[in-house]
């Protein structure tokens, strides 16, 4: 009886049982994903105060150096500055403006979803239509446009790449929201009396939290790389403030020479992307009851 | 804030008299829908009264109008803009006030939903939430129209949940639909229905999705709390097994309209319009004695296609008893001896060839 109404039940119910859990677990590359962005967060956040050199300190007398150098494993830049160091506070930046960029653009596309997907119609239509409309334009070319326009920090930053990334969780969960919306304990809450904000943030957005984490995860991931390209191409974080878009752009001029200034960045964001989109992989199937059934 | 919660278990009925009082008032009641193929009329001018503390089954076959009717009732018919509801349906609350629930503003329409009017639906599977644990859910649904803390609505929900026939009621709170049976969840949508004390419940065929064993035990759980709470229920079934259990009076409709109405005992055993006759015939019997052993009747074709109804009669293209007139106009509902009503031209005849 339990396994044929855990069948019934949609692909939602992170509560239930702990199935999603175990399927979770099976999941290695999502595994792998969570350590490395563990390890990757703390990193950042607890590295920069044991490594003794300064992210910003110029030393002009060891430019260049080839990793490992004299304490300074990953090597030295252009300037003598310690490359590790750099890279870990690059992380905070990036993976700051990753889960910043996250949490506004799903916070804003679930809102926009839920009201689209419960009062349907021409609000339906309004809305969506507007996702569309937003769809349409390239996102790099109106996040360069909008970063011309203003002044680049990790707050803009932040606000632009969401502003640019809320449509797919809007997309999702106005989906999953009209499907629900039929349900028939839908029915049952409003024949109890429930209000319309009660309907769509108690009865219907629980329901739809799965797809809901795992749009969340891969926009982290998207994120970090939009960052990446902005401030790779200089319209982003500003120098001497690093991020790994902008420690890349540093790197091009001297990628014959120096080639371990690319490369660290690059495997950093190369790590933290698809560490993200693992765990959203392994999110999605984890949350889907379904694949019980193989 | 105890306080406010009332005393425990439900409220008894006013005064014995109340047995009398119309609680629900129903006029010319039309449901249209708006499709891409013109109005489809799914409930046709229906109108009856419900008095306080009787049981009232509607009875029909699938797409006779029945729940959409008891929909209507408690607006809450599916996407406004396409849907036509037309008529009144008076209802009188507690201290006598009387109103027309097809004009009051959702707002007002919210407060009456779950309060003074509840409804329990027919999939007990698919109507509890399945992220919320059931405590929750109940609590909510009194929470809603009583201003109660938290902690006061879960002691309510223990105690809605206890007279709704859960054992261990406390720790039963904190279990999720999934862990419940088929029965137990349909006890707690009833709890549910029944938080806040409704005058009338209205039952969309609580008791079809349930094996027969749980549907006796359900039936007997909804008659022991109308005695106990004195509400008026609206029972919606197709199954007349059911409706000669619990039903005071019966109502049958077809085609979205009321084909017979009265009494339980006369209707069930002397029906007089032929489509009830059909209906109370193809119901299979059990006892093995009886005399002849003679094949279920079934009765022939379908229902009318709702976007054409036919001219006359809804029913003639299926009565044995049809004559050319039955399909020159609509018959009218009309009065019949113990207090019945029928909308049938020949009833006299039929009646009297059957005798």
């Amino acid at each position: 009886m339990p396994t044929a109404s855990a069948l019934a039940q949609p692909a939602v119910a992170v509560k239930i049982g702990s199935g999603a859990w175990r399927r979770f677990c099976r999941h290695r590359l999502a595994l792998f994903g969570v350590a490395a962005i563990l390890l990757m967060v703390l990193a950042s956040i607890v590295g920069p105060s044991l490594i003794p050199f300064d992210s910003l300190k110029i030393d002009i007398r060891h430019r260049f150096a080839p990793p490992p150098f004299e304490g300074h494993l990953f090597g030295t830049d252009q300037l003598g500055r310690d490359l590790l160091v750099r890279l870990l506070m690059a992380g905070r930046i990036s993976l700051s403006i990753g889960f910043a960029a996250m949490t506004v653009s799903t916070a804003f596309g679930t809102l926009i979803g839920v009201a689209a997907g419960y009062y349907g119609g021409a609000v339906r239509v309004a809305l969506m239509r507007f996702v569309d409309a937003m769809l349409c334009f390239p996102q790099i070319f109106l996040l360069l446009v909008l970063a011309a326009f203003i002044q680049p920090n990790v707050v803009t930053l932040t606000l632009i790449i969401a502003a640019s990334s809320w449509m797919e969780v809007a997309r999702v969960v106005e989906g999953q929201v009209r499907s629900l919306r039929e349900r028939d304990f839908i029915l049952a809450a409003e024949m109890l009396g429930a209000s319309g904000r009660y309907v769509m943030f108690r009865e219907l957005l629980p329901n739809a939290i799965g797809p809901i984490i795992v749009a969340a995860t891969l926009t982290v991931a998207r994120a970090i790389l939009l960052e990446a390209y902005v401030s790779f191409l200089g319209y982003g974080i500003q120098p001497p403030m690093a991020s790994w878009g902008n420690m890349l752009n540093n790197a091009q001029q001297y990628l014959g020479s120096a080639p371990w200034l690319a490369i660290f960045p690059g495997l950093m964001i190369t790590l933290a992307v698809s560490s993200f989109n693992f765990v959203g992989d392994g999110l999605r199937d984890a949350l889907d009851a379904r694949f019980d059934l193989n | 804030m105890q306080g406010t919660l009332g005393p425990v278990g439900f409220a008894m009925p006013a005064a014995a008299h109340a047995a009398t009082e119309t609680v629900l008032d129903v006029q010319d009641l039309s449901v249209t829908f708006a499709t891409e193929n013109g109005p489809l009329v799914a409930v046709r001018e229906v109108s009856f009264d419900l008095r306080a503390g009787e049981t009232l089954a509607l009875v029909g076959e699938s797409g006779s109008g029945k729940s959409v009717t008891s929909l209507a009732i408690m607006r809450l018919t599916p996407s406004a803009s396409r849907v036509k509801v037309s008529g009144s349906v008076q209802f009188t609350d507690g201290e006598g006030r009387k109103r027309d629930l097809l004009q009051l503003d959702l707002d007002a329409m919210r407060r009456v939903r779950g309060n003074e009017i509840s409804m329990i639906f027919q999939e007990p599977m698919t109507s509890l939430n399945p992220v919320h644990r059931i405590g929750d859910q109940i609590a909510e649904a009194v929470t809603f129209h009583q201003r109660v803390s938290a902690r006061a609505a879960l002691v309510r929900a223990a105690e809605l949940l206890d007279q709704v026939g859960i054992s261990d009621a406390r720790r039963r709170l904190s279990a999720y639909p999934h862990q419940l049976s088929g029965g137990m969840r349909q006890r707690v949508m009833i709890a549910m229905a029944l938080a806040c004390n409704p005058r009338v419940l209205i039952a969309d065929e609580p008791t079809t999705a349930l094996d027969v064993t749980v549907q006796a035990q359900i039936l007997e759980l909804l008659k022991e709390l109308q005695t106990a709470t004195g509400m008026a229920v609206i029972f919606v079934t197709h199954n007349l097994g059911v409706v000669a259990e619990i039903a005071d009076r019966v109502m049958v409709m077809y085609a979205g309209a009321i084909v017979e109405r009265g009494d339980v005992v006369p209707v069930m055993t002397r029906p007089l319009m032929p489509y009830t006759q059909g209906l109370l015939h193809s119901v299979p019997r059990l006892d093995p004695d009886a005399p002849g052993r003679e094949p279920l009747e079934a009765i022939p074709g379908n229902v009318p296609d709702p976007l054409q109804p036919p001219p006359g009669c809804a029913f003639a293209p299926r009565c044995r008893h049809v004559e050319p007139a039955c399909e020159a106009a609509v018959p009218v509902l009309e009065q019949a001896d113990d207090g019945r009503q029928v909308r049938c031209r020949r009833w006299r005849a039929i009646d009297e060839a059957q005798r």
